[in-house]
């Protein structure tokens, strides 16, 4: 559920809940976009380096 | 036929024989599956749920397999953060079991609320007053934790390995590990107390309340605790079955006892406190409902006082005794023992606060209310072991689960092994010779 959903309501509950659920997939998310990119990135000046090679 | 997948420098068993472990464990998940789909298309007339059963032995098995699956966060938690390093040998196949017991966790919950097609209402619709929906947040978040762990295992192939771009991610991965190990940590500490804090909260049910600190019953911190401590035994009780099944040695004996000993002496400090709380219940809190001890544990065909003293001592403080006694650590035979015994002590305790909490009569007028599981129960419980049976299968076949097995299982190649690998290689070299237009060397 969003803030913006029809049913939510600014109370702690609301907040506790769904700002615990939003800070963990926002780690997992970030770390797994950290990864993917940072992979790529490795995989290109690998490939670069070698074409110099 | 498919050794070019094995991990470097190990041995395993033929094709044929992989296929036919893999078709009996096969033949019982299929049973489950059939279970499965009676109880999705009929709907749970086919269990013998009842008025008095809303919760039974699904969730015993839910409960069940979240706290055996704890050693992954717990060996997490050790390795990552505390940064005990020999735990290193053992904590793939800790995550490997994790995710097992997890994905089997939401299997029987997909099973279980019937209509699975609207499991996502509670993340849209969350009812914010109930720890279940904390239970249901954080199980798919730690699941998503698991998954992370697992895929570099799985990358780690040695034929994927061979990809740039997968070497470069297995090797990111691992890099950030100790940010998803925190999070699976913290996800942990939640979901496994709040699973603990349902029936704390049951002010309705004498046998289950507990008293609270700020919202959380004692239950709540007991859970965590346990799953902490007895999670690892479950993890060292799979890999000696999988060492007896190969046999081989995977983990070296000082990794073992090291895993060993953190469990006793969780296992002992968590007897204590569940003791100090079931003594405060019994001589507190149940009297305050109008309950003496003894009302919850007699006149009925099952639950006697055998099986508080089996939860408490036997399953309880034994275990946690002999872990912690270096001597009969390192005995293989008195620790087997304690491990096993850890395993049916936190499972015990789980069947206790489930099922044993909906006997107990409440009402003057209440009787016993024993359940009995029907078949298709039985077999959706039963499913998630043949399915985890599979997965440790494959798992241990393809992928370098323990990273000890190539140094405790060195491979000497045989005197007419050596030789045939030389001509084998010689007819190769020719071959190519041949093809690149060369001319073959005579032949003698």
């Amino acid at each position: 559920m969003f803030p913006f959903s029809f049913e939510w309501v600014w109370d702690m509950g609301h907040l506790v809940f769904h700002g615990g659920l939003w800070y963990a997939l926002t780690i997992l998310g970030i770390g797994m976009t950290y990864c993917i990119i940072k992979s790529i990135v490795d995989t290109v000046k690998a490939d670069g380096s070698d074409s110099h090679h | 036929m498919d050794s070019a997948l094995f991990p470097k420098g190990v041995q395993r068993c033929s094709m044929g024989k992989f296929f036919l472990g893999l078709s009996i464990a096969g033949a019982v998940l299929l049973w489950g599956v059939l279970g499965l789909f009676l109880c999705w298309i009929k709907g749970l007339n086919q269990t013998n749920m009842n008025d008095y059963y809303g919760f039974a032995i699904w969730i015993w098995a839910d409960l069940a397999v979240i706290a055996l699956g704890g050693g992954a966060f717990f060996t997490g938690l050790l390795r990552y953060i505390f940064g005990i390093d020999e735990l290193k040998n053992i904590i793939n196949f800790a995550v490997l079991i994790g995710f097992i017991c997890y994905s089997s966790a939401l299997l029987i919950l997909a099973i279980d609320v019937g209509q699975p097609l609207r499991s996502w209402f509670i993340f849209w619709h969350a009812n914010v007053h109930s720890m279940l929906t904390e239970v249901a947040f954080c199980l798919s978040c730690y699941f998503a934790v698991l998954t992370i762990e697992y895929i570099p295992l799985i990358l780690e192939n040695r034929q994927l390995d061979k990809v740039p771009f997968i070497h470069n991610l297995t090797h990111n991965m691992h890099h950030i590990m100790a940010v998803f190990a925190a999070t699976g940590a913290f996800l942990s500490f939640f979901h496994q107390g709040s699973l603990g804090g349902v029936p704390g909260v049951l002010f309705g049910r004498p046998f289950a309340f507990r008293e609270h600190i700020l919202v959380w019953p004692y239950s709540f911190f007991l859970f965590t605790w346990s799953a902490a401590a007895y999670g690892p035994c479950f993890t060292l009780f799979i890999t000696w079955i999988t060492e007896k099944i190969s046999g081989k040695q995977l983990v070296k004996d000082n990794v073992v006892q090291l895993l060993a000993k953190i469990s006793g002496w969780m296992i002992i400090t968590y007897i204590i406190a569940k003791i100090a709380d079931t003594v405060y219940w019994a001589m507190v809190t149940a009297p305050s409902k109008g309950f003496a001890l003894m009302d919850f544990y007699s006149n009925n065909a099952l639950y006697g006082i055998w099986i508080l003293f089996a939860e408490i001592v036997l399953c309880g403080v034994v275990p946690g005794l002999i872990l912690i006694s270096p001597k009969l650590r390192a005995n293989p035979t008195t620790r087997l023992i304690a491990i096993i015994l850890g395993v049916i002590g936190v499972s015990l305790n789980r069947w206790v606060l489930v099922l044993q909490v909906m006997a107990v009569p409440v009402m003057s007028f209440d009787t016993w209310a024993l359940y009995y599981p029907s078949w298709q129960e039985v077999a959706t419980t039963v499913l998630p072991v043949a399915y985890g049976v599979m997965m440790i299968m494959i798992s241990y076949r393809y992928l370098p689960i323990f990273p000890q097995e190539v140094e405790l299982n060195p491979i000497e190649p045989l005197p007419t092994e050596t030789v045939t690998e030389i001509e084998v290689d010689k007819e190769t070299a020719e071959e190519a010779m041949v093809s690149e237009g060369e001319p073959a060397p005579a032949q003698a």
